[in-house]
């Protein structure tokens, strides 16, 4: 037997007997598959953004090794240069700045539900609080992007 | 348009089945039909055994909700043209354990409800003023709640949420967006209360902001704003608390 969407896989849950409840029903109790977050397009998304964290985590690390490798010195900083270009390491920070552009662009657009900002007694409409987040993050990358080429 | 549809129904017997089957039945398709349009075919016409809940017929009462194609909807609200050619699945809310065919059981919510006072607290309440008073509202001040007044308990938020599909233990969606409707009511003082309760593991934490809560509410309520506008006042009183002495908080 198949069953379509939901968040539950009711043909594999288990009745409760008799008395085993307050009213004294035996209810069906519908279990939650291990998969269910492959069943909506919206609960994987939700899944991946959750994962995302750990990639935005491994970029915190990489940057460390970066200021590590800086403050020993040039040769350790070729090292690391070595290193980062590694194929391994260029995938995972390809794979990390897909999952970090993911983490960044959906929390953003959560941002509205979450704070509901209101001026001079009127909500702010969400969008120019998601084009604010815009804006916020082309100033600090362009701003961090003089500071390293200046 | 084909002149019928498919209905695929999950019965539950309790007294004879192990747990939940498949049962089809074809019901005429007609433009103005909804799908408990449908299941009322198939109890007055094919089958007097098949049970659900149903009463107003439109989107006020909360009572019909099931799982449509896999998605928590009204099947009041719910066109049967919008799902042909079908077959079109009807199962009893995910999440919820199962009274019979697509009847459920709402007693959890029913015990978490009264543990957020969706009512408003004042220390001028009516044990102390006169019965008559009125406490007056500017239009501004219903607006600030409203939204999250609309609820009617339907429950689809519930069944939308793998939050409390994985922990049963958690408030959820409904009851939280009903706290927030009594806090921001401009006639309510009691924030206090019900920051205490859902400060609590199964409060607002256990929401990881999966927003289908919002997507599948029939009224609007957007209860995933009012959990995370929660988390929100929580930090800030646990921030208070951090910097400003007794006293002041
Ligand atoms: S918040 Fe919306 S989906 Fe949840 S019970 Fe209320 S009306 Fe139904
Ligand atoms: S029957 Fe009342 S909401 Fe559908």
């Amino acid at each position: 037997m198949t069953r379509s969407g939901g968040a539950t896989t009711p043909s594999r849950g288990t009745p409760t007997p008799s008395g085993g409840t307050p009213t004294g029903l035996r209810l069906y109790r519908p279990r939650v598959s291990t998969w269910w977050w492959t069943r909506k397009r919206s609960y994987l998304v939700f899944v991946m953004r959750e994962l995302s964290s750990v990639f935005v985590a491994w970029f915190v690390v990489y940057l460390l090794f970066l200021v590590h490798a800086v403050g020993r010195g040039e040769a350790a900083y070729l090292r690391f240069l070595d290193w980062a270009a590694s194929p391994w390491v260029t995938l995972l920070n390809v794979v990390a700045l897909a999952f970090v552009l993911l983490h960044a662009v959906t929390w953003f657009a959560l941002t509205p539900q979450a704070m509901a900002v209101r001026v001079a007694g009127r909500t702010v409409p969400p969008v120019h609080i998601i084009a604010g987040q815009y804006t916020g993050l082309v100033v600090v990358s362009g701003f961090v992007l003089w500071l390293v080429t200046r | 348009m084909a002149d019928s549809i498919r209905l695929r129904v999950s019965r539950y017997r309790p007294d004879t089945d192990p747990e939940p089957h498949w049962q089809e039945y074809d019901v005429p398709l007609r433009k103005e039909w909804t799908v408990l349009d449908g299941l009322n075919h198939v109890k007055n016409e094919v089958d007097t055994t098949l049970s659900f809940r149903w009463s107003c017929r439109m989107g006020i009462c909360g009572s019909c909700g099931m799982n449509v194609d896999g998605e928590p909807r009204l099947t009041c609200a719910t066109f049967l043209s919008d799902h042909a050619p079908g077959p079109v699945t009807v199962e009893p809310l995910a999440n919820f354990p199962v009274v019979r065919d697509l009847v459920v059981d709402l007693s959890d919510f029913m015990a978490k409800l009264p543990r957020v006072k969706p009512w408003i607290i004042h220390p001028d309440d009516h044990r102390t003023v006169e019965p008559d008073v009125e406490y007056l509202q500017t239009p501004e001040q219903l607006d600030a709640y409203k939204q999250f007044s609309m609820c009617i308990n339907c429950m689809l938020c519930y069944a939308a949420c793998p939050v409390y599909g994985l922990d049963p233990e958690f408030i959820g969606p409904a009851a939280i967006a009903l706290a927030e409707r009594y806090d921001l009511d401009s006639r309510d003082r009691g924030e206090r209360e019900r920051l205490d309760v859902l400060v609590e593991h199964d409060g607002v934490y256990g929401c990881t902001f999966v927003g289908e809560c919002t997507r599948v509410c029939p009224k609007h309520v957007d209860p995933a704003a009012a959990i995370q506008r929660y988390k929100l006042k929580a930090a800030m009183e646990t921030v208070k608390a951090f910097l400003l002495p007794r006293g002041a908080r």
